[in-house]
């Protein structure tokens, strides 16, 4: 398990120096954190902020303080409303992460299909067609997506057309993983039903990136000798292409998807704040309007770290998908 | 089942003819078989060709090329000469304009083709402004990655051991944190003084601050992976050999083999700046609302996108061109000079 315990320490060292990126960044604020984050407090009160945010001690002790107040599950707090950062991750964490869970399986669904076809039938017309719409897929960004979906549905279709019209553009209800976090839960169906058009708009450009990655390693996968074994054995080509083919090209779309979380969030932000979803997108808009550097701070740590642990977890997926790296370890 | 034409670039949808079956096939594929596979590995396969796909590549541009060309230098050309071209001033609000969609009937005040916003300023001339500023904007931040993401790659490709760890990391932990989320935090922190609502660097510096700093890290990983192989090839060692210097040989004779590589992910870089602008103008987070940029064009009028859509969707269409004629022309770039974008 070399593999592992190597990725393990790579994490560990990528986690303290991302932490300590994020922390250093935003004491690089000119001038008085107190001021941004507290403008009308008095000078006691600013006093009270520097002393409860260690902003009176050396850096590296600082660091240490926060990095251990973190670990414990305390973010600070937004000194606007008085609420700990906690209690509002609690809420929009879940709508964050089923969104982006929803955007994904959607974008998977989508283009493991296509890119099975498309790498079966390339270089056909309808392979081309195909890679001519994910390509433009790709130039489309997905707030401008948002955008045209709020407008085509809430606006044009609205009451004329039945099913589609009626699909929320704004607001959020709160879906299953609600659950886990301990927030309260909500009503499935309309959970889906407002979460539909976001996860639409930050699906369509992964499609694109994830068929053509897909199509491009099944294409090498179907040279390959054991496909012609399979093939001259008399199977039908559903098979070889879902059950031979498929795993093994899978690799490289694992490794992007993971990648892609970070891209994800990003998307997540701007989609979030057009239909109104209480994510952490929004939380760090509203965070960053209010000049909350402590919260900011947090949000930015938690966001490093969930990507660098699920790039983690990807490479130990590796040693389930692709049994010659199991051996080549063994 | 027919046999699958071995196609050597496989994501080219403007290849006219499927090529016949390929020596070589599977760049990525074939050189990450049995290998634990990372970021890395895709970056190294992403730049090893060989020359049996050199031969089947077609000579000349394609139409849709020739386009995107055409495209980005109208674009361009536009941008450059706003100054000069007979337009409406974009900040200036002309009444009877507000709000009316491009192509609309003339009326008491003809000429404004695209319209007016909500504010009776002229799309055209906004549009053509507002381009300017994004292109300026995305252009300068990608030259800002470009010349330091490159500077990081070479050093961390040619000379490899305990530099490259350091710039391996560094990347790694610049990507830990996912691009808007770093840009947004940026552009508040530099355009921000303290004890005051504005202040610090002019909203334009900071913006190409942000996003030069944020493509750093995809600039620095394609460098770096392409000096790598470049860096183990004869000549280097050749030069090397006759006593070449450390700077004479990265500069001379590793540089300019691993600028094409630069040179197309730097123009998606461009396309990454265009959109992550109209990202962070959506977030409040672009240059001052009041100047036109077509990111903020979408932010502000999306207030309005019931009643005059024009306003959100003529900006957007801006956008997606410009992006979708970058993208192409770096395919091509690409696919002209062997390199494959990989797992970026």
């Amino acid at each position: 398990m070399g593999l592992i315990a190597r990725r393990l320490a790579q994490l560990v060292v990528v986690v303290i120096l991302s932490t300590l990126f994020a922390f250093a960044l935003l004491r690089l604020f000119p001038g008085d954190a107190a001021d941004a984050v507290i403008p009308y407090g008095t000078a006691a009160q600013k006093a009270k902020f520097r002393a409860d945010t260690g902003l009176d001690q050396p850096f590296f002790q600082q660091y240490a303080t926060w990095l251990g107040n973190l670990a414990q599950g305390d973010f600070g707090k937004d000194y606007q409303s008085n609420t700990p950062v906690a209690d509002k991750l609690q809420t929009a964490l879940p709508v964050s992460l089923q969104l982006m869970l929803y955007a994904q399986i959607m974008a998977l669904v989508v283009a493991i299909p296509l890119g099975v076809l498309t790498a079966y039938r390339a270089g056909t017309k309808s392979d081309r067609a195909i890679n001519a719409g994910a390509f433009a897929l790709l130039a489309l960004p997905s707030f401008v997506l948002a955008l045209a979906l709020a407008y085509w549905v809430g606006v044009k279709w609205h009451p004329d057309i039945p099913l589609l019209g009626q699909v929320p553009v704004s607001g959020y209800e709160p879906g299953w993983l609600e659950a886990v976090f301990g927030a309260p839960t909500g009503d499935l169906g309309k959970h889906f039903a407002t979460m539909l058009l976001p996860s639409v708009a930050l699906a369509a450009g992964l499609v694109a990136v994830y068929m053509r990655l897909l199509r491009s390693d099944m294409i090498a996968t179907l040279q390959e000798n054991y496909i012609t074994m399979a093939r001259s054995k008399g199977l039908s080509d559903g098979h070889i292409l879902w059950r031979h083919a498929l795993r093994p090209s899978s690799l490289t779309l694992l490794t992007v998807a993971g990648l892609n979380f970070g891209t994800l969030v990003g998307g997540a932000v701007a989609v979030e704040v057009i239909f109104q979803i209480p994510g952490i997108g929004t939380l760090i808009y509203q965070a960053i309007n209010a000049r909350q550097l402590v919260e900011l701070q947090s949000y930015i740590a938690i966001i490093a770290i969930g990507y660098v642990l699920i790039n983690f977890v990807i490479d130990a997926l590796y040693v389930v998908l692709d049994p010659r790296i199991r051996r080549a370890r063994a | 089942m027919p046999a699958p034409d071995g196609d050597p670039m496989p994501d080219d949808p403007t290849r006219a003819e499927p090529t016949r079956a390929d020596p070589m096939p599977g760049l990525v594929g074939e050189a990450t078989r049995g290998r634990p596979i990372d970021a890395g590995t895709i970056e190294m396969a992403a730049v090893e060709t060989g020359p049996e796909v050199r031969r089947l590549r077609k000579k000349g541009l394609g139409i849709a090329a020739w386009l995107s060309i055409g495209w980005i230098a109208l674009v361009v050309g536009l941008a450059i000469l706003a100054p000069v071209l007979p337009l409406d001033d974009p900040k200036a609000s002309i009444t009877d304009i507000a709000r009316r969609g491009p192509f609309a009937d003339a009326g008491s005040a003809p000429g404004h083709l695209l319209g007016g916003d909500f504010n009776g300023r002229d799309m055209l001339s906004r549009l053509i402004w507002g381009g300017r500023t994004t292109l300026l904007v995305a252009t300068s931040a990608v030259i800002i990655g470009f010349v330091l993401g490159g500077i990081l790659g070479l050093l961390g490709g040619y000379f490899r051991g305990k530099v490259d760890v350091v710039v391996s990391l560094l990347l790694d932990v610049f990507l830990a944190i996912p691009a808007v989320i770093l840009a947004l935090a940026l552009v508040t922190i530099l355009r921000t003084q303290p004890g005051t609502s504005g202040g610090g660097l002019d909203p334009e510096v900071a913006l190409i601050l942000a996003l030069g700093l944020v493509s750093i890290p995809v600039l620095g990983r394609i460098t770096r992976a392409s000096t790598l192989s470049w860096s183990q090839r004869e000549f280097v060692l050749a030069a090397r050999a006759q006593g070449a210097k450390h700077r004479r040989i990265l500069w001379r004779e590793v540089l300019p083999n691993v600028l094409p590589a630069m040179m197309s992910i730097a123009l998606l870089g461009i396309a990454v700046a265009i959109v992550s602008e109209g990202t962070l103008a959506i977030l409040g987070a672009s240059v001052e609302t009041d100047t036109p940029t077509w990111g903020n064009m979408i932010a502000i009028g999306r207030i309005n996108l019931q009643r005059a859509p024009h306003i959100v969707f003529e900006p957007a269409l801006m956008i997606f061109f410009t992006v979708l004629a970058l993208n192409m022309l770096g395919d091509v770039v690409r696919s002209k000079l062997d390199v494959r974008e990989g797992a970026l």
